[in-house]
C-alpha cells in the first residue's frame, strides 16, 4: 500500500511537472487581421510593422511576457469587415494549444460586425480609439474594449483644445464650429457628443458631410466659406483628409484653424497636401516621432539588427507605426496583468477580459516600458473600458509633426451619462441585463 | 447668382477630370467592345511608376518617357497573354478577364512600388482665381485645358491618321476589318497603350490633387455614370458626360444636399445615369444597337 501511494505520488509529480513544462512551452496566440494591400494599405503597412516590431522585441529581448512567448499571425483582410469576421471564425478556438485571449479587430466596422458574436463566444474585442462608443460601459458590453480614446472623447478633447486657443470655455459662446465629416458610421459617431458640448458651451454646431471617398469637396468647402465658421473639426479618413486640406486652402480657410481627429492625423494625410497642410493640427492619442524611450530600445534591438518589419526605415516613428506600438503595448500589459493573476500560461477569452478589465498603466510603468509621452496613463475597470480619454495635439510644420500640448482630457463627467444612456438603450433593445461587477468573484 | 455660377463653373471644371478617366474606357470599348475594369488599376500603376521614378531622381520628362514605355510594354503583354487567347469569347468573359487583370496590376503596383501615399507636385498650385465674385480653381482650369487638349489630340488621331481609320474600322466591324487585312492584334496593342497613356495623364492630375495612392484606382467609379450618360463609344460623349456629371453633382450637393442630409454626390451621379438609361440607353453620343430578332 505504501509502495502504491509512493508510486501514485511520483506519477502525480511527474505529470504535473510535465503539464507545467508543456504550458510554459505553449505561446499565447495573437491573430492579427491586417490590410497590407488595398485602399488603406498605406496606414496598415506601418501599423503592422509597429505591432510586429514590439511583439518581436518582447519575445526576443524580454523573453516573452512573464516568460510566455507571443505567437502572432497575420491575416489579410483589405480592411473588409466580412473578411475580418471570417478570420475571427477561423481563429476563435485558438491555435497550437493556446486559446484566444482577445481579438484585435483593427477597424470600427469589423468591431460592429463582431459585437454580438464575440459577446456570445466570450472573446474580448480590442479596438483602441475606435469601436462603438457605448461599449465603454463594460456592464452592458463585457467583451468590447474601445480602449484609450472613444469617439465622444475625441469630440470633447477637440473642443477643449479650441477653448484653450480662444481663451477659455466662456469664449466658446457664439463661436461657429463646423465638423466636416466622412459620411459613415465612423464619421457620424461623434455627433451626439458635439451636440451636447454645443448646448453646454453655446457654440453654433455646423455639420457638413463628405460622402466616401471624398475626392471632390468643392461643394462642402463652399458651404464652409458661406457659413464662416471660426474653427473646423475634421473627421475624415483616407483620401478625404488630403482633399479636405487642399480644398480648404483653395476656399481661403486657414489650416491652423482646422483640428483633425485621430484618423485624420498621420503623415499620409498631410504629405500629399503639401504646403496647404502647414499649421494643420490633429488629435494625437498616438503622437508621431521617435523622441520616446521605446524607440531607442527598438532601434538598438530590432531595427539596427535588421529584424524590423518596416520596409522603409525612414518611416520609423511615423504616426501609424506608433499606433501599432501603442496597441501592441496595451495587449502586452494586459496579458502581463492576466499572467500575474492566473499564472504564466496562455489565457482564454474570459481570463483575457479579466486581464483587460484590471489593466493599469501609471506614469511609473509608462517610464519602465519606455512609453512615457507616447501613451497616456490608463486604468481600465469593468465600468470603464476606455480607461484614458485624452490626447495630445500635434501640428504639421511641413516636414514633421510637432507636439503642441501635453495630454488633454475629455470631459468625462459630461460624456458618461450619454454613454450610459446609449448602453442602456442597447441593453433594452437586445434584452441584456447589465452585469454587476462588484458581485463578481475572480 | 454668383454662388450659382461659381458652383456651376466649379462643377464643370471638376467634370473634366472625370472625363479624362472615362476617355480611357471609351478607347478600349470602341476598339474591342471590352469594358476594361482594369482602367483604374492601370491609372494607379502609371501614376505610381512616374512618382517612383521621380523619387529615384529621374527628371520628370525622363520619368514620363519611361512610364509610357512601360505602359506600351504592358499593352503588348496584355494583348498577347490575355486578349488573344480569349478572341471571340463573350463580352462577359472579357470583362471578367479585365477584372482579374485589375487585381493583378494593383498587387504588382503596390508590391513593387510600396503602398505609402506619395506627394505629387506638378507645379500647379490649387489656388483660387477670382472673376468678380466668382472663384475658380487654378488647378481645375489647367486640368480642363489638359482634358480639352487630350480630347482634340485623340479626335485627330481617330479621324486624321491611318492608324485612326484602322481603329475605327475595327470598331465598326471587326470581321470586315480582318478581311481587309487590318492587323487586329496590333490595333488592340495600340489602343491599350493609348488608353494607358490617357490613364497616365489622368493619374498625374488626380495624383496631384489627392496624392498618389491606392484610392486613385477608385476614381473609375466616377467614370461609369459619365459613360452611361455620354455613351461608351464616343470621346466627345465622355467629355460631355463628364461635364454633365460634374456640374449636376456640384449643384445638387449645394442646393438639394442640405434637404437630404448632405453627402449626396456619389449616388446623385448614378441616379442621373439611371434617368439617362430610361430616356436614351445608348447615351448621348453612343451607337444604337439594332439587332434582328
Amino acid at each position: 500500500m505504501k509502495r502504491l501511494l509512493l508510486a501514485a505520488l511520483l506519477a502525480g509529480t511527474v505529470f504535473s511537472a510535465t503539464s507545467a513544462a508543456l504550458a510554459a512551452d505553449v505561446s499565447q496566440y495573437i491573430p492579427l487581421p491586417t490590410y497590407r494591400v488595398g485602399a488603406y494599405a498605406s496606414s496598415g503597412e506601418l501599423w503592422w510593422a509597429g505591432e510586429r516590431d514590439y511583439f518581436r522585441y518582447i519575445n526576443e529581448v524580454e523573453g516573452g511576457v512573464e516568460g510566455v512567448k507571443l505567437n502572432y499571425e497575420e491575416f489579410e483582410t483589405e480592411w473588409s469587415p466580412d473578411r475580418t469576421v471570417e478570420v475571427y471564425e477561423r481563429v476563435k478556438a485558438g491555435k497550437d494549444g493556446s486559446p484566444l485571449a482577445f481579438f484585435f479587430t483593427h477597424g470600427t466596422p469589423a468591431t460592429y460586425a463582431l459585437l454580438e458574436k464575440a459577446a456570445a463566444d466570450k472573446i474580448p474585442l480590442i479596438d483602441p480609439a475606435g469601436g462603438k462608443t457605448e461599449t465603454v460601459d463594460g456592464t452592458v458590453f463585457p467583451y468590447a474594449f474601445p480602449l484609450l480614446f472613444s469617439y465622444y472623447s475625441q469630440a470633447s478633447t477637440g473642443i477643449n483644445y479650441i477653448a484653450s486657443k480662444v481663451g477659455g470655455f466662456d469664449k466658446l459662446k457664439g463661436l461657429k464650429i463646423a465638423t466636416v465629416y466622412h459620411d459613415s458610421a465612423y464619421g457620424r459617431a461623434s455627433q451626439p457628443a458635439i451636440d451636447l458640448l454645443a448646448k453646454k458651451y453655446g457654440f453654433e454646431n455646423i455639420q457638413i458631410p463628405v460622402a466616401d471617398p471624398g475626392n471632390e469637396q468643392s461643394p462642402q468647402w463652399r458651404q464652409v466659406r458661406e457659413q464662416k465658421p471660426d474653427w473646423v473639426f475634421l473627421r475624415t479618413w483616407g483620401v478625404s483628409t488630403v482633399v479636405a486640406i487642399k480644398t480648404a486652402q483653395r476656399f481661403g480657410f486657414p489650416a491652423d484653424h482646422i483640428i483633425g481627429d485621430v484618423w485624420a492625423g498621420s503623415e499620409s494625410d498631410v504629405i500629399p497636401a503639401g504646403k496647404a497642410a502647414i499649421g494643420y493640427s490633429a488629435l494625437a492619442p498616438y503622437p508621431g516621432g521617435t523622441d520616446f524611450d521605446i524607440h531607442k530600445r527598438l532601434k538598438a534591438e530590432i531595427l539596427d539588427k535588421g529584424k524590423s518589419d518596416l520596409r522603409d526605415q525612414k518611416l520609423f516613428g511615423a504616426v501609424n507605426y506608433n499606433v501599432g506600438l501603442v496597441n501592441a503595448a496595451l495587449a502586452v500589459e494586459a496579458l502581463r496583468t492576466g499572467y500575474k493573476h492566473f499564472g504564466a500560461r496562455p489565457l482564454n477569452g474570459e481570463e483575457g477580459r479579466w486581464a483587460f478589465e484590471h489593466l493599469t498603466i501609471d506614469d511609473a510603468r509608462l517610464k519602465q516600458i519606455g512609453f512615457e509621452g507616447l501613451l497616456q496613463p490608463i486604468k481600465i475597470t469593468p465600468f470603464d473600458h476606455e480607461g484614458g480619454g485624452a490626447a495630445r495635439i500635434q501640428s504639421w510644420d511641413g516636414q514633421k509633426w510637432v507636439l503642441k500640448t501635453d495630454w488633454i482630457k475629455a470631459d468625462h463627467e459630461l460624456l458618461n451619462p450619454l454613454i450610459k444612456d446609449g448602453a442602456a438603450a442597447y441593453a433594452k433593445e437586445h434584452g441584456i441585463t447589465p452585469r454587476t461587477p462588484e458581485a463578481e468573484t475572480n | 447668382m454668383s454662388m450659382f455660377l461659381e458652383t456651376l463653373i466649379g462643377g464643370l471644371l471638376a467634370g473634366t477630370m472625370y472625363s479624362m478617366v472615362a476617355i480611357g474606357f471609351v478607347l478600349i470599348y470602341k476598339a474591342s467592345g471590352v469594358f476594361n475594369y482594369a482602367q483604374g488599376s492601370i491609372l494607379l500603376f502609371a501614376a505610381l511608376t512616374f512618382v517612383s521614378l521621380t523619387d529615384q531622381g529621374v527628371p520628370a520628362f525622363g520619368a514620363i518617357a519611361l512610364t509610357i514605355a512601360l505602359l506600351v510594354l504592358m499593352a503588348i503583354t496584355i494583348e498577347r497573354l490575355l486578349l488573344r487567347p480569349l478572341t471571340n469569347r463573350s463580352p462577359m468573359t472579357l470583362f471578367m478577364a479585365t477584372l482579374g487583370l485589375s487585381y493583378l496590376v494593383e498587387a504588382v503596383a503596390q508590391g513593387t512600388m510600396g503602398s505609402q501615399v506619395r506627394a505629387l507636385d506638378l507645379g500647379i498650385d490649387d489656388l483660387p482665381i477670382f472673376l468678380g465674385d466668382i472663384m475658380i480653381s487654378q488647378f481645375d482650369l489647367v486640368a480642363a485645358g489638359v482634358a480639352l487638349t487630350l480630347g482634340i489630340a485623340l479626335s485627330l488621331l481617330f479621324n486624321r491618321t491611318r492608324i485612326g481609320i484602322q481603329l475605327r474600322g475595327v470598331a465598326d466591324d471587326t470581321r470586315a476589318a480582318l478581311s481587309l487585312g487590318i492587323d487586329i492584334n496590333r490595333i488592340w496593342q495600340i489602343v491599350w497603350a493609348v488608353a494607358g497613356i490617357v490613364g497616365l495623364v489622368a493619374g498625374l492630375l488626380w495624383g496631384a490633387r489627392q496624392g498618389v495612392q491606392f484610392s486613385l484606382s477608385l476614381v473609375v467609379l466616377k467614370a461609369l455614370p459619365v459613360l452611361i450618360i455620354g455613351g461608351f463609344t464616343s470621346i466627345a460623349g465622355a467629355i460631355l458626360g463628364g461635364l454633365i456629371v460634374g456640374a449636376s453633382e456640384s449643384l445638387a450637393e449645394t442646393y438639394i444636399g442640405p434637404f437630404l442630409g448632405g453627402g449626396i454626390t456619389p449616388w446623385f451621379a448614378y441616379a442621373l445615369a439611371l434617368v439617362f438609361l430610361f430616356i436614351r440607353p445608348a447615351g448621348l453620343f453612343g451607337e444604337r444597337q439594332i439587332e434582328r430578332v
